[in-house]
């Protein structure tokens, strides 16, 4: 019944064996930018909470921003290949990839979902190659897992040909620094919808949330809209109500599953290592069982939850998917890969909290990975509807 | 001139990868270990896409010998941006014994057969060290080389190597066609993006065999044993300087 195959840690069910050439290709080039030019600027990144701007244009070079999108200078590749794109970016940092998953999902594919031809002609190039970054403005102070009670007000001024915008978002990665701002506003008829919004329009800024202790590395902060003046252009015409905004979260959670299992990887081979080299009353720390069963169990929720992903994958490249299992799957990576990440920590004692050992940056990064683009409970309610029936979201019925 | 460049591209074991020696000693374990392109071929690959990005070349062609999962390597040079690829397929025991002779052999009919105006390959191979395929390569074809460059520039029918010697550099002018070899700081090689990577998927990789192109693959070689280094044993300190000569004299250092 089993040839002698050997068991590999690294690839406990053969992932390697189940993707395309292409896919190996592009995981394998990618990855190794991401360990060369990342992996060393990210120590001080984090400690010093500065946002590289420059590793948005090194990506766009390699062609890894919007990388689903077909034509507009993207490379419209698979969503495999987005997974493994985010998974080996977050390998290094979530708050790079949530850099990453902004621009890509946020942005960019609204605009391409969304758009009119002449906006994306205008923005998907730029975007693509890094050279002006976006925003996606949805969550608000007062509203964050409840968007559809938005305070942002978007008003129509037919003399003008303009929208007035005027509300308040928050957590919004990438706005400080961002060129443009994709934001939603409740209109007049009381229906959901996107505008672009670029930096220079008047009454537009965006001050830096100070005091984080999570992604660090990536610039997050406010949008504040005073009477911004929208020209109708900026409309995104193609999509009214919140399915526009969960079109994108969707996306960009569909990444996150994947970046999860990356950051826990890392948290497992290095607390493999450590435990490993570090000896104890005479013996390696790998040596004791309560190490081990917590080894054990990062290798199994970590491969079980990449073929999870492997499949959603090819499920969405072949039109198959539904929400649910984005859901499902965001839910559950980020949910185990905290708890990997706490382990890991706890694994390598009082080196555990020095940043120089890149877990408790882990550990606190996922912290909001955890929490945003649908927090753990959220996702466990959508799943409670589909398979229930009832909503539990709300308190009428 | 054809403005054709012929790159040699070798798949060799990564060079993170730890070796270990096989049990039966007659070589290292491939089997299940990860393989990736010879960095200095990679810095050949890059010399010549950026001679053909500068338009001073036409055609960058890479060549792989070996079996299979040799496309696998020529697909990397078509994703750094080479035209197209021949993969001559060299398997079994044949390719147990490929060495630099064999190499050399099928380069220079290829590089007649495709109308190179230059061979380029990286200085050697980190699995075998033998820095000799270029040198043979350019004895077989009678052309000049430039072997350890650091520097390449197109000047007409001239080609300008600046190589890096054990004294410092030299800087020989060569005529095309030639043969060069890519040291270290020839260049930093580019990563493959994606839709270059994508792209490579359509490029051609024509097939060839060994025989095709006259060559006999019989190596005058044969390895007897494969060991690993000896273990590293441990240092003993002495007092005195006359005790430091004393133990050299013993052991036979001095």
């Amino acid at each position: 019944m089993l040839s002698k195959v050997a068991f590999s840690w690294r690839d406990a069910l053969n992932l390697e064996g189940q993707l395309t050439e292409e896919e190996i290709m592009i995981r394998d080039s990618f990855r190794d930018y991401c360990q060369e030019k990342l992996m060393p600027r990210i120590l001080m990144a984090n400690r010093h909470e500065h946002f590289h701007r420059e590793i948005v244009s090194e990506m766009g070079e390699l062609g890894v921003l919007g990388p689903t999108i077909k034509g507009y200078g993207c490379a419209g590749t698979s969503y495999v290949a987005y997974g493994l794109i985010a998974r080996e970016v977050e390998r290094v940092d979530s708050g790079y990839r949530s850099v990453m998953s902004v621009q890509s999902s946020l942005v960019m594919h609204p605009i391409n979902a969304y758009g009119t031809e002449a906006q994306k002609e205008k923005y998907l190039p730029k975007l693509a190659r890094g050279e002006i970054l976006g925003c996606f403005g949805l969550t608000e102070p007062n509203h964050g897992s409840d968007p559809s009670s938005m305070e942002t007000k978007a008003k129509y001024n037919p003399s003008s040909g303009t929208f007035t915008i005027s509300g308040s978002k928050t957590w919004i990665t990438n706005s400080p620094v961002a060129d443009i701002a994709v934001v939603w506003a409740k209109c007049e008829d009381g229906r959901v919808r996107g505008f672009i919004l670029e930096r220079g329009m008047k009454g537009f800024s965006t001050p830096k949330i100070e005091g984080k202790f999570s992604l660090r590395a990536s610039a997050t902060g406010m949008i504040l809209m005073d009477e911004v003046e929208v020209p109708q252009e900026n409309l995104l015409p193609n999509v009214s109500g919140l399915a526009g905004p969960f079109g994108c979260l969707n996306n960009a959670r569909y990444g996150i599953a994947w970046g999860a299992l990356g950051a826990a990887e890392f948290c497992f081979h290095l607390a493999r290592q450590y435990t490993l080299d570090r000896i104890q009353f005479g013996v390696p720390l790998a040596r004791n069982q309560l190490m081990q069963k917590k080894m054990a169990d990062m290798l199994t929720e970590i491969t079980i939850g990449l073929q999870s992903c492997l499949s959603l994958g090819r499920l969405i490249d072949e039109k198959k998917a539904a929400p649910e299992m984005i859901s499902m799957l965001k839910r559950n990576s980020c949910g185990k890969a905290l708890d990997i990440a706490r382990q890991a920590r706890d694994m390598l004692g009082g080196n555990g909290i020095a940043d120089e050992y890149h877990i408790i940056r882990h550990v606190m990064n996922l912290e909001a990975v955890n929490t945003y683009e649908g927090t753990h409970d959220i996702h466990a309610l959508i799943l409670g509807r589909a398979i229930t029936g009832l909503q539990s979201f709300t308190v009428d019925k | 001139m054809s403005g054709r460049v012929l790159v040699g591209v070798k798949r060799v074991i990564d060079y993170a990868v730890k070796i270990r020696v096989r049990p039966d000693k007659t070589g290292v374990v491939t089997d299940g270990v990860k393989h990736s392109m010879n960095p200095f071929c990679e810095i050949a690959v890059e010399e010549a896409v950026k001679l053909k990005e500068k338009k001073l070349i036409k055609e960058v062609v890479a060549v792989s010998c070996g079996p299979q999962q040799a496309q696998e390597t020529i697909r990397t040079a078509l994703a750094m941006g080479a035209d197209r690829g021949i993969h001559v397929e060299v398997t079994g025991k044949d390719y147990d014994t490929l060495g630099p002779l064999q190499v050399s052999k099928i380069l220079a009919a290829l590089a007649k057969k495709e109308d190179a105006q230059l061979v380029i390959l990286g200085k050697q191979a980190i699995d075998d060290d033998c820095n000799q395929t270029g040198q043979m390569t350019a004895a077989l074809l009678d052309w000049p080389q430039g072997t350890f460059a650091s520097e390449v520039s197109m000047e007409g029918d001239k080609v300008k190597v600046v190589r890096e010697i054990d004294g410092g550099l030299e800087t020989v002018k060569i005529n095309i066609p030639a043969v060069v070899t890519a040291d270290l700081r020839l260049n930093t090689p580019r990563y493959a993006t994606l839709p270059n990577i994508m792209k490579a998927k359509k490029k051609k990789i024509a097939n060839v065999k060994p025989a095709d192109l006259g060559v006999d693959l019989t190596s005058r070689l044969e390895v007897l044993r494969v060991d690993e280094p000896p273990q590293r044993q441990a240092g003993m300190k002495v007092e005195t300087v006359d005790d430091l000569v004393g133990k050299l004299k013993e052991t036979g250092h001095i």
